[in-house]
């Protein structure tokens, strides 16, 4: 148990840390770095806490797909350089205080929450206990979400689907002035627009563009 | 203090729903920090998810946390993708300055 503490303190730390880092840097492909430090931490937790199944598919889509579109779409912009001072301000600095001030009012209520959800402690006795220790986190998952929740899993599937096809339609551009290949027109060509006999007079030589 | 319980994950949480929450408030420069931002939030909504559900024994929770992932990537896509569309028409994403709507 000491050992899981230790573990705790330590990504739990880091966590904080990165994603303190990931809104104060100055320089954005550094917030995507910690952004990416901060998933992995937070992974490890999961996979520490017993949820290894969820841990590896955050490490997979987070790390692995959203950040480096993040990563993509910062280098593609250039915006790399562009300072990410949000104490300076070029308008006013009125935000600062009031958002920060609203920050902490959120965070004592939530703390305030949960340390009601502590002392209540027949609301932890009282969960439905479903979780079986013989078959492992990945089994237990499949095992609710292709039966119970096998709509809610195919329309997420139709979330992903939607958010492919708009994303690709938003950043779609017709260019003009380009060749392409057109299969239509080529398939379509007939041999009369196209072959043109010429009789070719003895001793003359043949002027096609004429 | 040295035991680890529930309590400990839900304050985890909700420190870095609060990170997102000020990286949202505060930031005036870079709208590709303040996606970053709601991932955090999104971020701190799963370790809630996942915290209460291995300390509750039930699995649920783990199930609503897969959900919110498959729409936290389909956000970021579209987020990502408008951005890109709208650098390309203005040649700028400073928040400052994306005042189109005169709010």
């Amino acid at each position: 148990m000491i050992a899981h503490s230790i573990f705790f303190y330590t990504f739990a730390i880091i966590a904080i840390a990165s994603a303190i880092m990931v809104i104060a840097s100055k320089n954005t492909v550094h917030s995507v770095f910690f952004l990416i430090l901060d998933f992995i931490s937070i992974s490890c937790l999961f996979i520490m806490i017993g949820a290894e199944f969820l841990g590896m598919i955050m490490l997979i889509v987070y790390v692995g797909a959203v950040a480096v579109l993040f990563l993509f779409v910062v280098m593609m912009l250039n915006v790399a350089q562009q300072k990410n001072q949000w104490f300076i301000s070029k308008l006013d600095n009125k935000h600062i205080p009031i958002g920060i001030l609203i920050s902490v009012i959120i965070f004592f209520e939530m703390i305030i929450v949960i340390g009601g959800w502590k002392y209540k402690q027949d609301l932890l006795s009282a969960s439905s206990l479903e979780l079986n220790n013989n078959i492992t986190n990945t089994h237990a998952i499949g095992n609710i979400l292709y039966t119970e929740y096998i709509h809610l899993f195919q329309l997420s599937g139709m979330i992903l689907l939607v958010a492919m096809v708009g994303a690709i339609v938003l950043t779609y551009r017709k260019r003009s002035g380009i060749k392409r290949q057109s299969y239509i027109s080529q398939i379509s060509r007939e041999r009369e627009t196209s072959i043109s006999l010429v009789d070719v007079k003895n001793n003359e030589g043949v002027k096609i563009d004429d | 203090m040295i035991e680890v319980g529930l309590s400990h994950y839900l304050t985890l949480g909700a420190i870095i729903f609060t990170i997102g929450i000020v990286g949202i408030f505060l930031n005036r420069k870079n709208i590709i920090v303040i996606l970053m931002s709601i991932e955090l939030i999104l971020l701190a909504v799963n370790i809630n998810f996942v915290s209460f559900s291995i300390f509750l024994n039930n699995i649920n929770g783990q199930i609503f946390s897969l959900f919110i992932l498959t729409v936290a990537a389909a956000e970021a896509a579209i987020g990502l993708a408008i951005i890109v569309v709208y650098y390309r028409n203005t040649g700028t994403i400073n928040v400052e300055e994306i005042d189109n709507l005169k709010g």
